[in-house]
């Protein structure tokens, strides 16, 4: 009996582990991307805000007008909404070259501002949140025991780890777009001596990142809730910079730290239900703190890209 | 056609004129949104910017919700002119806060001139405390305060979450948010039958404590080197750390008094909205501001007309309050680009 809860418990904390893991995932790969070339996209935590946002409006607006793919409509609406933030932030810091954070901050506080403007004007002010069916589990595993209630996931989990992940690292490592990717965050003078366009790589990695995390964003609201409310995102993006450093700008490295920021979520959200006397607040501050301390750890003598924070200019 | 970006210093007459264009041209592209809306801009931009100073009251009004953003916005400038890159002043604001009520519930014995610098001290070290730990990392172990600041203010948020919910929960009502400080301990009045309230001088006072060591002291001097090229100045002979050091703390204890402001001048207890963004909204005011004192005066004048025109703006013409918080991210963005004017021109061939 004493067996069977114990097996309950960690089936239940795998499952959310992947479940909170994924967001994370998607918007810590994309500002990968986006680093290594060298830039710091701090508008991170607002376009995931865009994407959960523009992904749920324009789902529910596909489904009232009973469009069968109104998901899907809403994904793309969210893509696209993620890549005109991130030129947003190219035209700042890429082609004007201005101070990278607080251009960063500003596209978060105008993504975020955007999107509660636009939330009023859809869906009014009416006290019932409105919902939309999301994104199914997918029952791969059908009901085998263990292994079906925790790898039956949604497909935007499965596309995170076992596409977006390896897909990044062979982008990074083993392409000559992440030659040059690699090449423009380190030395733009050499990369532009080479050849290489330093301004579009840049475009092409904000845009790629923008991309994902709005899809971070929208994975909250489409699939997840089914919903929208002003605290979806409730500092994930902040997490994903965190993750980005202290997986040293390694995709792969990102995804674990993903998934040791998801295990502690869940076993969090467990120990809580199981009456444990700290206050809630403790347990959601401590992936906070862990991923501070990992950063006065693992961020001594971080290998920041070599033209981080730098923008560039053709003389 | 080709865009050029060259090197070449505006003419000095040029620069103060560089956020009102940022200004205009924000005013401009916000436009599209409200005629998007189907509302009349120049009705939207009256209700934002005319009517907010056409009587007493909502004069009145505007200085109030500047106050806690001359503060942020100089504390912001102070960490920022330094090279500290502070993006915590929301989190270092709640923990001025938190300490604000800690000593206000307990200063029903004491008279006004006791409670109401106790507060004031307690706050700008509660501030000052919550940025030591990013400054210590940023100067020891050489790591990124941007990062640092701005988990610790999702943690801040979380204490005073868990502090409302816990030993500060309001026994009769349940709702998460503290008892009252105590009568002396609120900052009276400037103008009765008013919410003007001795904040705003202590918000003055303090703009023109940061502009006298930032113009006026080689101390200031020091920092504005640090902020231009931590290389440089360490050839200067200048102490580097120590500097920033103390750019930040100092950076933390102002945003620390915002938070006793909002206690102590508004609010008269904690809850968890007691900083709502102001702390971010700083960030804009210090930019808008050109990191100066006077510039930061104006900014924070500004944006407060804009706070208090949403309102107006919402009511009257049916637009989503949202939209003031448009027009100030906007308005950041805007003047981040146009401050290169600054410094460079814009060819075009």
């Amino acid at each position: 009996m004493e067996q069977a809860v114990w097996l309950t418990f960690l089936v239940g904390v795998l499952a959310a582990t992947l479940r909170v893991a994924t967001p994370l995932v998607w918007a810590s790969i994309g500002e990968v991307y986006t680093e290594r070339s060298g830039v710091l996209n701090l508008g991170i935590e607002g376009i995931m805000f865009l994407g959960a946002f523009v992904g749920f409006a324009a789902a529910a607006k596909a489904s009232q007008a009973g469009l069968p793919g109104y998901l899907w409509i809403g994904l793309g609406a969210a893509v696209l909404a993620g890549v005109i933030m991130a030129l947003l932030m190219g035209l700042l810091s890429v082609t004007l070259g201005v101070n990278q954070h607080v251009s960063g901050l500003g596209i978060t506080l105008l993504s975020i501002a955007l999107s509660m403007f636009g939330f009023r004007l859809v869906f009014g002010e009416s006290k019932v949140l409105p919902s939309i069916e999301p994104f199914g589990q997918i029952a791969i595993f059908g009901n085998i025991p263990i292994l079906g209630p925790v790898l039956n996931q949604y497909l935007l989990t499965y596309v995170a780890f076992l596409v977006l992940v390896p897909l990044a690292w062979w982008m990074l490592y083993r392409s000559s777009f992440g030659l040059s990717l690699r090449a423009v965050g380190e030395n733009p003078e050499a990369a532009d001596a080479a050849g290489v366009n330093v301004y579009r790589i840049r475009y092409l990695a904000l845009i790629i990142g923008g991309a994902f995390m709005a899809i971070g964003g929208a994975f909250l609201s489409l699939a997840q809730l089914g919903a929208f409310s002003p605290g979806i995102i409730a500092g994930r993006g902040w997490v994903s910079i965190a993750l980005v450093i202290f997986a040293r700008w390694d995709p792969v490295r990102a995804m674990w730290g993903a998934l040791l920021f998801g295990a502690v979520s869940a076993l969090q959200l467990r120990l809580q239900t199981l009456g444990f006397q700290l206050p809630y607040e403790a347990f959601l501050a401590l992936p906070y703190l862990i991923t501070i301390f990992a950063l006065a750890i693992a961020g001594r003598n971080a290998p920041y890209p070599g033209a981080y924070l730098k923008p560039y200019r053709r003389e | 056609m080709k865009l050029r970006i060259e090197k070449s210093p505006a003419p000095v007459w040029f620069r103060p004129l560089i956020p009102l264009l940022a200004i205009l041209f924000t005013i401009l592209i916000t436009s599209v949104l409200v005629i998007l809306v189907g509302a009349n801009p120049f009705h939207a931009f009256y209700y934002f910017l005319i009517d907010p100073l056409s009587s007493r009251v909502s004069f009145i009004e505007v200085l109030v919700k500047s106050t806690p953003l001359l503060l942020t916005g100089a504390a912001v400038t102070f960490a920022f002119v330094g090279g500290f890159w502070n993006i915590g002043a929301e989190g270092q604001m709640l923990m001025g806060a938190t300490a604000a009520t800690a000593i206000g519930i307990h200063m029903h014995a004491a008279p006004p001139w006791v409670a109401i610098p106790l507060m004031l001290a307690g706050g700008f070290a509660a501030g000052m405390a919550w940025v030591l730990i990013p400054a210590l990392m940023r100067v020891k172990l050489h790591i990124d305060e941007v990062v640092t600041t701005l988990l610790l203010n999702a943690v801040a948020l979380l204490i005073v979450s868990a502090i409302l919910n816990g030993p500060w929960r309001d026994p009769v009502s349940q709702w998460p948010q503290s008892p009252e400080i105590a009568a002396s301990a609120i900052f009276p009045k400037l103008i009765p039958r008013t919410r003007l309230h001795l904040g705003f001088l202590i918000a003055l006072a303090v703009i023109l404590i940061v502009w006298f060591i930032l113009t006026r002291t080689p101390f200031g001097l020091k920092m504005k080197a640090v902020g231009l090229g931590p290389q440089a100045a360490r050839f200067a002979g200048i102490n580097v750390d120590r500097t920033l050091l103390i750019s930040a703390l100092v950076s933390g204890g102002i945003a620390g008094l915002a938070g006793v402001n909002e206690v102590a001048g508004i609010h008269y207890h904690l809850i968890d909205a007691i900083a709502g963004g102001q702390g971010y909204t700083g960030i804009i005011v210090a930019t808008l501001g050109g990191l100066n004192a006077w510039g930061v005066t104006l900014a924070a004048f500004f944006i407060g007309l804009i706070d208090t025109g949403s309102q107006t703006v919402s009511r009257a013409l049916g637009v989503p309050i949202y939209l003031g918080d448009v027009i100030q991210a906007t308005l950041l963005l805007t003047t981040l680009a146009f401050l290169l004017f600054q410094r460079y021109r814009i060819r075009i061939r």
